[in-house]
């Protein structure tokens, strides 16, 4: 009896998580269907599941020159390449800034280290989207607009990972730093030799979830760069989604395009993103 | 200056190794003091002065006029239903969101197996961008023509004999579906990790001895041991939830419209950050873009402070 009720739930669970992660995939299949047909397809009456060829002249057409101006880069092509680049140094130096700055409030005794970290924590209690007007006016005032160092610096110091990497580095076993400094090492040369190569779950877990934040911005990248010189690939596709014209096929290919990346670094890095999401909600 | 004079003082009172330490402490924290100064703190003081001032097609403080962007905004009606939009929506999203990613957290958590397949189906949209989420629920989802998915699904059901325009009538309001959707399917694998690192905190004995003492499993251990177990976990899950949900702007501009115009779809449910928007770069005015940055952080204070009443953060736990 007890047996049969405990087969008949866990029947009941599996089925359920099944159907939800049906649902959860209903939108990469939508992606996946409309990037492969013609708008004619995609429009008809009656409902393909599946296009009859697959058309990839959909993904060729995107970076393709434009017929009015055949000698401009295509459109979804700078796009990319802005946002793999500011994707790629925000992580690098945010990565690089925080671990200092976090070894420093953690592990070296100076006078002001407190006032230094209640400052760096004051930041944290204002939302940061809340505050891109008075951003953009600073960052406008210092020449940043339609730059790309304009749309990268306001995300590469981050007081939360500055808070996580110091939080990290004061369970850092003392015995080892001070073995360290008794062999002659700097304070340069404890964090270069003992504590960065001890930081890899921690730089891995931040790293990947800042690369992705910063893919995946769009208010920012939107207010500073105007210029379509300077739009990143969520800007890109935003114009693409709002334009009179729409080629939905195409649409949907470039979405599949600036989605894709990030799928597999996801997948790839999947163990790292979850040490990550733990980090984030205080579960670490 | 300040620096040396910190070094002087301490080579007279310490041993002479504090000076290296003083010296590598700034070493290491002046790059990131540096920036979060330029980029966050001189801001917020610009901000706050701009709020102060008449800062119309200019970024610089001066003119200005005390509190008139501030009384001026708390009488915009545009304004105040941005405000009453955000509210709504929040409303709607944290509980939501809150009660799906605990769920799939107890499922994925007992899947045995498949626990590692749940968990990547459930997470993997949050490698996806909100405006790529936005198009696919505008163009194709919830697409008000008979080749939308939900309008094809549904009648194909039988549910629905024409197709439900989802985006782009004020009554019924079917657009709040679709965005609350888009945020839920984008945010909840999120805190569903987080939530399953909760639970595989709690000790094994906890539940034992309620076996041994009797508990059924399901629903009183959910009671009594899962969820009071959770508390620190949920406070954390609501508040990261309620703050970012009310710095929403990526799926409002692009589902509903581009612009952030007051006509159209963007009229239908305009958050404050996109009228923030529209004030500050489509019609130059910094100095009440500002203030409206101040009106709102001051509002997520306000509802966190609430929200910590009703669930009594910084009780012990028991």
């Amino acid at each position: 009896m007890r047996e049969t009720r405990n087969t008949l739930s866990a029947t009941l669970r599996y089925g359920l998580l099944i159907l939800v992660a049906l649902l959860f995939l209903i939108p990469f299949y939508l992606i996946g269907r409309n990037a492969l047909m013609t708008d004619a397809q995609i429009t008809s009456r009656t409902w393909a599941w599946l296009p009859d060829l697959p058309h990839w002249e959909n993904f060729a057409a995107l970076f393709q020159p434009s017929k009015d101006d055949p000698a401009a880069s295509p459109q979804m092509l700078i796009g990319l390449l802005n946002s793999a680049f500011i994707a790629v140094v925000t992580l690098v130096l945010q990565m690089l800034f925080s671990s200092m700055a976090g070894y420093a409030l953690a592990r070296i005794p100076a006078r002001g280290r407190n006032v230094v970290f209640f400052l760096i924590l004051s930041t944290l209690m204002i939302p940061g989207a809340v505050t891109f007007v008075p951003t953009f006016a600073v960052v406008a005032w210092l020449g940043g607009v339609n730059t790309r160092w304009g749309i990268i610096a306001p995300g590469v110091f981050s007081a939360f990972s500055i808070f996580l990497f110091r939080q990290f580095y004061l369970r850092f076993p003392a015995e080892i730093e001070e073995a360290g400094r008794l062999d002659g090492l700097s304070y340069f040369g404890v964090y270069r030799h003992l504590l960065l190569p001890n930081s890899t779950s921690i730089l891995m877990a931040l790293g990947v979830l800042t690369f992705i934040a910063s893919w995946n911005a769009f208010l920012w990248p939107l207010v500073i760069g105007q210029d379509p010189s300077a739009w990143t690939v969520q800007v890109v596709l935003s114009t693409f989604l709002t334009a009179q014209t729409q080629n939905l096929a195409q649409l949907f290919a470039a979405a599949a395009v600036g989605v894709a990346p990030l799928v597999i670094v996801f997948l790839l890095m999947q163990r790292y993103i979850v040490e990550g999401a733990k980090f984030s909600g205080g579960k670490e | 200056m300040a620096v040396t004079t910190t070094i002087k003082a301490r080579r007279r009172r310490r041993p002479p190794g504090d000076r290296a330490a003083t010296l590598a402490f700034w070493a290491f924290v002046s790059p990131a003091l540096i920036g979060l100064t330029v980029f966050t703190l001189v801001p917020i003081v610009w901000g706050f002065l701009l709020s102060l001032s008449h800062a119309q097609n200019t970024i610089h403080v001066g003119h200005f006029i005390g509190l008139r962007n501030y009384a001026d905004l708390l009488t915009d009606e545009e304004f105040l239903r941005s405000l009453l939009t955000i509210l709504i929506f929040a409303l709607f999203i944290v509980p939501l969101t809150f009660a799906v990613s605990l769920g799939l957290a107890l499922l994925v958590n007992r899947a045995g197996r498949g626990t590692a397949f749940f968990r990547t189906v459930f997470f993997i949209p949050s490698a996806v961008s909100y405006v790529v989420a936005s198009l696919i629920w505008r163009v194709s989802l919830f697409n008000g023509t008979p080749f939308g998915f939900a309008n094809h699904v549904l009648g194909s059901l039988g549910l629905i004999h024409q197709p439900i325009v989802w985006i782009g009538t004020p009554s019924p309001p079917w657009y709040w579906l679709v965005l609350v959707t888009a945020r839920l399917w984008l945010q909840v694998g999120f805190y569903m990790i987080i939530f399953i690192a909760g639970l595989q905190e709690i000790p094994r004995s906890l539940y034992e001895a309620a076996a041994v003492d009797g508990a059924s499993p399901g629903w009183t251990m959910l009671r009594y041991i899962t969820l009071p177990q959770l508390r620190a976990t949920s406070i954390s899950v609501l508040l990261l939830n309620l703050i970012a949900a009310f710095q929403a702007f990526d799926e409002f501009y692009n589902i509903l419209g581009g612009t952030g115009s007051s006509v159209g779809n963007a009229a239908l449910a305009r958050p404050p950050l996109v009228y923030l928007y529209s004030v500050a770069l489509s019609q130059q005015d910094f100095g009440r873009g500002s203030a409206g940055g101040f009106i709102l952080t001051a509002l997520i204070f306000a509802v966190t402070l609430i929200q910590g009443r009703l669930f009594g953060f910084g009780e012990s736990e028991k």
